[in-house]
């Protein structure tokens, strides 16, 4: 079937959870990414068990620093 | 207020800008920005906005120029290593315009500290490195009303976006908590490309510079992230979070506090 990721149609496998689209992806530290379906945020504990569907638009959203490297703490 | 001949002239390009004129280089020179970190992100934001004629510009850290500060923290130079960054900051910005009143701040933010450091200014701009402190600045200026442009960048990626009172998410809406202490990467461990930290400094800097004068769209609700490696912007919608302890319908965090145990290992 096919989904948008990061806004690029994706073809994956029907039924595809979240979680095994991070993995297919390779998307670092999945537990620290938040995702949104849809443009709803999925809750963490449902990265697992959350089936995608057809035409389901997946985001990822990654914690990044960066900034001043050294400065404030 | 009228602007100065000289100033006519060195506005002159912004003046021109139908979505300026003469009446946004007066907001611009009447307004008060924020810039906490005067590192990678920092820096460009510093330098553009001070270019701009931002009248006056608070930057905020506690560190000294370290030599491998300089492969993209562009305030400072070789004669500046040692010397605190707020300190060179101030005279990078002095040297390029002696229009702008710049604040030095040389202080590391906490819990104690943020809400009178935010308090005097208009818009604030987290150029931090860590999430404790981009947790904290979140928090501060939510409590306080105050609009900041969060950005954060990591190897050849970068990501910003803005948040205004009452108008959209913020970043703990997205973000929720800090990651652990060494969870995800930071610039030190994974390093970054040196203009990307001017890429996405500068769309800070734009971003300030558009609340100010009252132009265009806000990052608002949407995070902008940006891939230097395949030169490809993507932009984020960001839903609103209800249940967002800090801006959400029943907040639980009523104060800014410091996330002390899970500070990134910057030293």
């Amino acid at each position: 079937m096919m989904i948008q990721v990061s806004g690029k149609k994706t073809e994956v496998e029907n039924g595809i959870t979240v979680m095994q689209l991070m993995e297919q992806q390779k998307v670092e530290t999945p537990q620290y990414v938040t995702v949104a379906v849809n443009n709803a945020f999925l809750p963490m504990d449902c990265y697992e068990c959350f089936s995608l569907k057809e035409g389901d638009a997946v985001e990822f959203l990654y914690f990044m620093g960066g900034g001043c490297d050294g400065a404030e703490q | 207020m009228a602007l100065s001949s000289e100033q006519l002239e060195r506005y002159s390009r912004h003046i021109i800008l139908k979505e300026v004129g003469l009446r946004g280089q007066k907001k611009l020179l009447n307004a008060k920005v924020l810039i906490i970190g005067a590192g990678g992100l920092g820096s460009p934001a510093a330098m553009y906005l001070a270019a701009a004629g931002v009248g006056t510009i608070g930057i905020a850290d506690a560190d000294e120029v370290d030599l491998s500060n300089l492969q993209r923290q562009i305030l400072h130079g070789n004669a500046d290593v040692g010397k605190p960054k707020v300190d060179s900051a101030k005279e990078t910005m002095a040297a390029l315009n002696p229009d702008v009143q710049v604040i030095t701040h040389h202080l590391f933010v906490n819990a104690e500290n943020i809400m009178d450091l935010i308090e005097p200014y208009d818009f604030i701009l987290d150029g931090t490195d860590n999430f404790a402190a981009k947790f904290l600045i979140n928090d501060a200026c939510v409590l306080a009303g105050k609009p900041f442009c969060h950005a954060g960048i990591i190897r050849f990626h970068g990501q910003l976006m803005t948040y205004v009172p009452g108008k959209g998410p913020c970043y703990r809406c997205v973000f929720r908590q800090p990651p652990p202490k060494n969870a995800v990467p930071t610039c030190r461990e994974a390093g970054v490309i040196g203009a990307m930290a001017g890429v996405i400094g500068c769309m800070q800097a734009l971003e300030a510079v558009k609340y100010i004068v009252g132009v265009g769209d806000l990052l608002i609700g949407r995070l902008l992230t940006f891939d230097a490696l395949d030169m490809e912007a993507h932009v984020i919608q960001l839903p609103d979070n209800p249940d967002c302890p800090v801006c959400g319908a029943h907040p639980t965090i009523l104060q800014p506090f410091d996330e002390g145990v899970v500070e990134c290992d910057l030293k």
